[in-house]
């Protein structure tokens, strides 16, 4: 406990990969939501005479099939691309960090139930699942966000309920329950306010999936729609631009998500050393 | 004369008696194989009798593993017991259902060992004190802070100390914290669950006389649960002593102290230091064999009889009855044939009760 209290204090000198993660993330992220204010472009007027234009002073990442130009585009994906990530791992988080927690708390047959349940959930290709949800629900934003959220709710379940399991026997929860603590308070008020170290450090990674997650289905034409930029749409549409010679558009989107991604699990492991 | 009955308390009015346990157990299952098939228990508590009078201190004794911690979580039901009854001022408590269970757990309450983990690390002090206020309704806005600064001072903390973490505090402040929050329900019923062992021995004598000064300000009751044997003399109105989920022996604290008569009671007493030198030198120490059995499978008799220096034939075959001597109870064949008297298991005597 007191090493704990120590090491919480102690300046953070991560390694160079933590540090350059966490730069990455707080310059994309800035950018993505300050950048397209002072970078005056249309995203979506379409000017074919200046198509494939190769990056210059006024396009610095030139312009794609339609004419558009790829560094505005860039930053407006981004903004989808992390959006998408940060709800849809919020939403996992939240539906696994409270499966985990019930699951935990009433241990038993409730506890088996619900883990045989995930066991079973688990054995069932992700990939698979998503394509088949997404295309039930092909559509908004917030119906791809869900998708991705509630398919990925598995790993964080197990991982707060393993949590929990272990805090439920501290004797701060012994104490709450002699003073008459409710189910709900315990949970609420002791257990998870405990596993929140768990719970951020599995977070990181969610978004990171979820990102994945939803270039994969824009790749596959069933994620974000277009005129609508995401990084991973953008990374779809190039790959026949590469025949129309057009190699700087595959670059920037696909840098940019290999970029994040890396610093999110860069940063999550650090979280998850520190937290040990 | 010998009274087998454990349940009488002949020498303690019923209406005097706030907590009485009858024949409790706490039995814990080991699973074992690919179906969890049942193949034994760990009998942590095996059949406890006895009495807790109003206003009085019972010192609970006892090596570790010996179920003293478990008969004291049974008493809070924090553990359901695996049978016997429970009297909380004559209700059997052991058979209230979780919303009754509630309102009674205002009138009893827990201090723990380990004033680390006893306190949410993520509270601070103000909320880990008004808690029980909150669960109870027993204040709400302005009040509960005012309730909390004043059980923040009875315990001898500061309110300004309300707004800081546990991890702030010292292991001796932290327990006064967790003193303070059990005090906020107004209990009249304390299980204080070896509360000093984990703290240094100057903290120690400071704690233990917060717990009596307040036990003379509130009225309060204590189960004392401890190891240490001159920690409990100084708190206890009576002692019990505990081996493998049983009561050996039971009786005023003088009386234990001057007198023990289980020899598992005498072996123990023997082991505490005199902080004389002169005495010291001269104490007659009696050493165990052995370990203590496990509580899988206790010995069969006397659960004693393994290590005890006079055992004979009966005490391998024969349960011995928890009889009452005139107040002083003791499960013990060898004190039964001398009628009360102290059997001598000092490695100088030779004599032994055939």
């Amino acid at each position: 406990m007191i090493d704990r209290a120590a090491s919480r204090r102690r300046p953070f000198i991560g390694s160079a990969a933590v540090s350059a993660g966490m730069a990455w993330l707080a310059v994309a992220t800035l950018m993505c939501l300050v950048g397209p204010l002072f970078w005056h472009y249309d995203p979506d007027a379409v000017d074919v005479v200046h198509q494939y234009l190769a990056p210059s002073s006024a396009h610095i990442l030139g312009t794609d099939s339609l004419g558009r130009d790829e560094f505005l585009r860039l930053l407006l994906g981004g903004r989808i691309s992390l959006l998408v990530g940060l709800v849809a791992a919020i939403v996992s988080i939240a539906i696994g960090t409270l499966y985990g927690t019930v699951a935990g708390y009433y241990g038993g047959a409730i506890d088996s139930t619900l883990m045989r349940i995930v066991d079973v959930l688990l054995a069932v290709p992700t990939l698979f699942l998503l394509l088949f949800l997404s295309s039930l629900f092909h559509g908004s934003l917030l119906s791809l966000i869900l998708v991705i959220g509630i398919t990925s709710w598995l790993g964080p379940a197990r991982l707060v309920r393993g949590e929990v399991l272990s805090l439920r026997e501290r004797d701060y929860m012994q104490a709450a329950r002699s003073l008459g603590a409710s189910d709900v308070r315990l949970m609420f008020r002791h257990l998870m306010p405990n596993a929140f170290g768990t719970i951020v450090t599995t977070a990181t990674f969610m978004v990171a999936g979820a990102m994945l997650a939803e270039t994969a289905l824009s790749y596959l034409t069933i994620g974000v729609r277009p005129p609508t930029p995401s990084w991973g749409n953008m990374l779809s549409s190039a790959q026949k631009d590469i025949f129309a010679g057009a190699l700087w558009l595959i670059v920037p989107p696909g840098l940019a998500i290999l970029l994040t991604v890396c610093a999110l699990n860069f940063v999550g492991d650090w979280l998850r050393e520190r937290a040990a | 004369m010998a009274d087998d009955s454990p349940n009488t308390h002949v020498d303690i009015a019923p209406s005097e008696v706030l907590i009485e346990l009858q024949n409790v157990k706490k039995y814990f299952p080991i699973m074992a194989g690919v179906f969890s098939r049942h193949i034994a228990d760990v009998k942590a508590v095996d059949g406890v009798s006895f009495a807790i009078k109003a206003g009085e201190t019972l010192g609970l004794v006892g090596e570790s593993g010996s179920g003293k911690t478990t008969v004291g979580r049974c008493i809070l039901r924090l553990l359901e017991p695996t049978s016997g009854e429970i009297f909380f001022e004559g209700r059997d408590i052991t058979k209230l259902g979780r919303q009754e269970m509630r309102g009674l757990r205002r009138e009893m309450q827990i201090i723990f060992q380990d004033p680390y983990a006893s306190l949410n690390p993520r509270m601070n002090v103000g909320d880990i004190v008004a808690e029980p206020l909150h669960i109870h309704k027993l204040a709400r806005g302005k009040d509960v802070e005012a309730r909390v600064n004043d059980l923040l001072r009875t315990v001898g903390l500061s309110p300004y100390h309300a707004n800081r973490y546990p991890h702030e505090f010292s292991g001796g402040q932290r327990q006064r914290i967790g003193v303070a929050r059990a005090l906020a329900v107004n209990p009249k019923f304390i299980v204080a669950d070896e509360p000093v062992s984990a703290l240094d021995v100057s903290i120690q004598a400071q704690v233990v006389n917060l717990l009596q000064d307040l036990q003379e300000k509130f009225g309060l009751t204590y189960l004392f649960i401890a190891h240490d044997l001159s920690v409990v003399r100084h708190i206890s109105d009576r002692v019990a002593v505990m081996y493998v989920g049983a009561i050996m022996e039971l009786a005023d604290r003088e009386e234990l102290y001057e007198r023990p008569l289980h020899p598992y009671t005498q072996s123990l007493l023997s082991a505490i230091p005199i902080p004389d030198p002169r005495a010291e030198i001269r104490r007659e120490r009696i050493i165990l064999q052995g370990d203590i059995p496990s509580p899988v499978n206790p010995p069969s008799g006397c659960r004693f009889h393994t290590r005890c220096p006079i055992a004979f034939e009966r005490c391998r075959l024969e349960v011995p009855a928890f009889a009452n001597y005139g107040g002083h109870y003791v499960a013990c064949h060898a004190v039964e044939q001398l009628g009360g008297g102290q059997p001598d298991i000092r490695p100088s005597a030779a004599a032994r009760p055939a």
